[in-house]
């Protein structure tokens, strides 16, 4: 099912005694297509899990509509809305086993949903192995690993099986290889489902390498959705490019003169259509090739191997990051004794953005 | 791209508006019935409670400052008629208040001096200082925490009849002047304070009194004020030792002698006095409880953290 | 002028050197060595104070007591008078079979039955109820915690107004009954009878419920407040969960609140369990020193009631004897109240 939501908003009244209002969601409009998994992507304090409770109804929006399917769920009660949602936390029961945590939504539902209690079991058990943790069923919650716990709390949501998956920062609390495996397991459970699901995250590479959409918050404003790839491919201003990508994106200072680009002395490339401005340039790490005749000059600093790439760090005075890191096929030539490194660019990974608005400014292409 | 989405968005969601389906805004409007119901009840519920935990208090007041044919009348007025402060008065003197006053006073705010020296040394010595023997020595007096008071009382009669204390204030001072409750409070108090203040204090020659006092003390200041007041409420509120060991008039403490001087529930009792009386004897617990409330519940609560 | 500067910072220097390790360091060393040896005896300085008073008002009555109990018919003043005493059960064995510690015993365990349950359930109740609501909670919980700052026998005088019929049985010749006491009032007013609840000729029933009454609306206070922070202590995201899984109110109340709030109600409990065996001076609010209606005294005599009787006709072996099996009880209740708490209060 899909979810609609329509210029929600959401204003917290303030919490200090000059009385300064705090809009954690600003006129946010989306649509999560149906049985797909996407992500809400931000630094902290966007305003993502604000958007992903009031979807859950914990919190109602203070304006702005949310449908599940054609239903106006606005209104509704975060129990009438038959989500899923786990916790950053997990909130599991701790007086409870595992499997009386699983089993306990079952055990909330009345009239013809009621199963009897086989039937409580047999789902719970199918949750359980779904997840993989029908071997720890009648452990206490403080006996579990975070990974485990964090697995009965996607059980726990699953197995009334919920209309909408919400998930609030599931990976945070996990250590790194316990991240990346929980990260796949999270895209198979959906993928098996069918759920639609709403994930919540600050870390881009875990929204990019599993969801279908993202949607990139800041302060409360969406500043760009759709595709992994797309938004990676064709951000819509400076701070998405910034956001997304790593190694990060290189951001330099420049200036259009007659329709060229200028980073520092070097003209670098023809930009057409765009009228005489400071401007911010973004490049992405492989948008670099290393071309002795190429435009740009930098100061090389270092040359990292790394197997199949080759990752050059170095330096340019126009530069607004603190290196410049760029990455190129292994079977590159370089020099590495020399003091300068010069390259050439490709074009569809140099994004302009105006000085002014931070705003994308797309060149005319020929 | 994000300008088409966003026409698409519109699109879809005014025709979801339009399609809403009914039984979604039944259950909408169902569970505000149910959401405010809960609350009306809640409410009714506490403040029914409330009127109940209230009314002993009204009563009293009202019952003092009726004249006795008022309060005799078969149909009983919930506000008095005339208004008659003379029961107060009357209160003071049948009870003689005002030596029971200064007694209790006297011995609360003695008493609580002493108790607060003797605690804090102990808790320090607890809290911060080595000794042998320190950790069997601590669960010791934690276990005669245990022990009923009664216990105690027996044999500490005939101590201080021994000591030919009967009848003093020395007898309603001395013997509860150690609370190992108290001791464990602040010494769970003193334990939070980082034990580097304490050697930074030692290397810069400061002694261990004056670090007391100028560090530990302040810091722990709340937990203080708690102790006083609770000592002080123990002694305005106690009733069995006094009345043994101390029930002449010289010493006699007020809760002593407001239940002595009404015994009789025979009926002729003039109850607009006695209410009066037992008005005088709650107000400054009232004010204790207005102005320090914060303490008090403080104090109580962290009882409540070491079961 | 350059030099003179140079030899001040160097003179600074040095000395700041100086300063710092010998005075700060060396010094620092030595004195910590000498407070170790003295910190041996300067602890008990610390502690002589209490040290002494507790070995006279609590050390040596608990030994005595324990003396007392077991020489047979052990009496102060006899033994002032030079009477010795024959060691043997014989106090215990009196006080077990006295008809007025029975009735004491039955008086206290019925008050605790009857209070701990319903004052615990009451202040649960209402702590639930205070917790879920926003506007006025602060003022209501300020009026729950009223009665604890209260005067216990202050206000069982004003509980005993309350409940007194004014003006009958003892009351002389030419006296007209003219009101019941407000309690019956009221009762009268829904259309009940009036009792008589604690005046001559009351009935151990009526009594005993003026006594719960009272008790338990001075054990509310406490109780509120300790399962009020535990309630506010729990984490919210427990009820978030339980709201996301569509859980009805009365499932989140025995699922959740009640095993999380566990710890709290069981501590509640055993200090309700202790007090109550304890009690003593509400009875004398209520009912004067006579502890009971004036034509029956004693009726409603407790435990410690009992200790102090006996103390008072200088019978302290069997105070002695009765303290002790009041402790007893006390151990034996606690210990199963926690044998039980440990199997059903979770985490």
């Amino acid at each position: 099912m899909k979810i609609v939501l329509q210029n929600l908003t959401q204003i917290f009244p303030s919490r200090n005694k000059k009385g300064e209002e705090v809009v954690a969601v600003n006129d946010f409009s989306y649509e999560v297509p149906d049985g797909k998994l996407v992500a809400l992507l931000g630094p902290s304090g966007c305003g993502k899990s604000t958007t992903l409770y009031m979807i859950s109804g914990l919190q109602k929006p203070t304006a702005g509509k949310i449908f599940f399917g054609d239903d106006d769920v606005t209104e509704l009660s975060p129990e009438n809305r038959g989500v899923g949602l786990v916790f950053q936390n997990y909130a599991l029961y701790p007086h409870m086993t595992v499997k009386q945590n699983i089993l306990f939504p079952l055990q909330n539902m009345k009239g013809k949903d009621r199963l009897t209690k086989e039937q409580m079991l047999e789902r719970a058990y199918e949750a359980a192995r779904l997840v993989q943790i029908d071997e720890l069923m009648d452990r206490k919650p403080s006996e579990l690993s975070g990974g485990q716990q964090q697995r009965v709390a996607i059980a726990r949501a699953l197995v009334k099986m919920p209309r909408v998956l919400l998930l609030d920062e599931p990976l945070s609390n996990l250590d790194a290889r316990l991240r990346l495996q929980t990260r796949e397991e999270i895209r198979r459970i959906q993928r098996e489902t069918g759920i639609t699901t709403v994930f919540v995250t600050h870390d881009q590479e875990e929204a990019m390498s599993i969801s279908d959409m993202i949607v990139v918050m800041k302060a409360g404003v969406m500043q760009q959705s759709g595709k992994p790839q797309e938004v990676y491919d064709d951000p819509t201003n400076l701070f998405v490019a910034k956001f997304l990508g790593t190694p990060p994106i290189n951001v330099f200072r420049g200036t259009v003169k007659d329709e060229t680009l200028y980073i520092g002395e070097d003209a670098v490339m023809k930009v057409k259509g765009i009228a005489d401005a400071d401007v911010y340039v973004g490049i992405r790490p492989e948008g670099f090739i290393v071309d002795p005749n190429g435009t740009l000059h930098c100061k090389l600093t270092s040359v990292e191997v790394m197997g199949r790439d080759v990752s050059i760090v170095s330096k340019n005075d126009a530069m607004v990051s603190p290196t410049i890191r760029s990455i190129v096929d292994a079977d590159t030539a370089i020099d590495t004794a020399s003091e300068t490194v010069t390259f050439s660019l490709k074009p569809h990974k140099v994004f302009l953005f105006s000085a002014e608005t931070e705003e994308r400014l797309y060149p005319e292409v020929e | 791209m994000k300008q088409d989405e966003k026409v698409t968005m519109q699109e879809t969601a005014t025709v979801a508006a339009d399609t809403t389906d009914k039984s979604v805004r039944r259950v909408a409007v169902q569970q505000t019935i149910v959401k405010v119901t809960v609350q009306v009840l809640l409410y009714a519920f506490l403040i029914f409670m409330a009127l109940i935990v209230l009314f002993p208090f009204y009563w009293m007041i009202i019952s003092s400052l009726k004249s006795l044919e008022e309060y005799r009348l078969a149909v009983p007025t919930l506000w008095p008629r005339t208004i008659l402060f003379k029961n107060y008065a009357d209160a003071f003197v049948t009870a003689k208040l005002g030596r029971l006053f200064l007694n209790t006073l006297f011995v609360g705010v003695v008493s609580t001096l002493l108790s607060l020296v003797i605690t804090v040394l102990s808790a320090f010595a607890f809290a911060r200082l080595e000794f042998k023997g320190k950790n069997t020595l601590f669960a010791a007096l934690l276990a005669t925490m245990m022990i009923p008071g009664e216990l105690f009382t027996i044999t500490n009669y005939s101590t201080v009849s021994n000591f030919g204390w009967l009848n003093s204030y020395v007898v309603l001072i001395v013997p509860f002047l150690v609370s190992v409750f108290y001791i464990y409070l602040l010494r769970q108090n003193f334990m939070q304070i980082p034990n580097e203040l304490y050697l930074a204090a030692k290397v810069d020659g400061t002694t261990d009194l004056k670090y007391l006092w100028k560090v530990m003390i302040p810091l722990a200041l709340p937990t203080l004020i708690s102790i006083t007041i609770l000592k002080m409420m123990g002694a305005w509120n106690s009733y069995i030792w006094p009345r043994l060991v101390a029930n002449d008039d010289a010493h006699r403490l007020i809760t002593n002698g407001l239940r002595n001087a009404f015994t009789d529930n025979s009926g002729n009792t003039n109850y607009p006095v006695q209410m009066a009386a037992v008005a005088i004897v709650s107000f400054p617990l009232f004010l204790v409880f207005v102005f320090l409330r914060k303490y008090i519940m403080k104090g109580v609560s962290r009882s409540g953290i070491k079961g | 002028m350059a030099k003179v500067g140079s030899a001040i910072k160097n003179f600074f220097v040095d000395k700041f050197w100086r300063t710092f390790c010998v005075k700060w360091v060396w010094q620092g060393f030595c004195v910590n060595q000498m407070y170790k040896k003295f910190d041996k005896w300067k602890a008990w300085l610390y502690l002589l104070p209490a040290i002494i008073l507790l070995c006279i008002f609590t050390v040596w009555p608990i030994i005595n007591t324990v003396r007392m109990a077991f020489l047979e018919g052990y009496s102060g003043l006899a033994a002032k008078g030079g009477a010795t005493f024959s060691f043997g059960l014989g106090n215990f064995i009196k006080v077990i079979q006295y008809k007025r510690f029975l009735n004491c015993l039955k008086n206290t365990v019925l008050l605790c039955v009857l209070t701990v349950p319903i004052s615990t359930f009451l202040a649960l109740l209402i702590a639930v109820c205070l917790n879920s609501i926003k506007p006025l909670q602060k003022l209501l919980q300020t009026i729950f915690f009223l009665p604890y700052v209260t005067n216990s026998i202050a206000i069982g005088m004003v509980f005993a107004a309350m409940f007194n019929i004014v003006g009958t049985a003892h009351g002389t010749a030419n006296q007209i009954i003219t009101t019941a006491g407000i309690i019956n009032n009221v009762i009268e007013f829904f259309g009940g009878t009036a009792i008589n609840w604690i005046n001559a000729g009351s009935s151990p029933a009526a009594n005993i419920t003026v006594m719960v009454i009272y008790i338990v609306w001075n054990a509310l206070p406490f109780k509120i407040l300790v399962l009020l922070g535990g309630l506010q202590s729990i984490n919210k995201q427990y009820y978030d969960a339980a709201k996301i899984d569509s859980t009805p109110r009365r499932r989140i109340f025995s699922r959740i609140t009640v095993p999380l709030l566990s710890p709290m109600l069981a501590y509640v409990v055993i200090t309700g369990f202790i007090g109550g065996f304890k009690e003593y001076t509400s009875i004398v609010g209520i009912f004067g020193e006579t502890m009971g209606p004036p034509d029956d005294a004693g009726r409603l005599n407790t435990m410690v009631g009992f200790i102090y009787d006996s103390l008072s006709t200088n019978s302290q072996g069997r105070a002695s004897a009765a303290a002790i099996i009041l402790f007893a009880i006390i151990l034996v209740v606690t210990l199963i109240n926690m044998q039980v708490s440990k199997k059903r209060v979770h985490y």
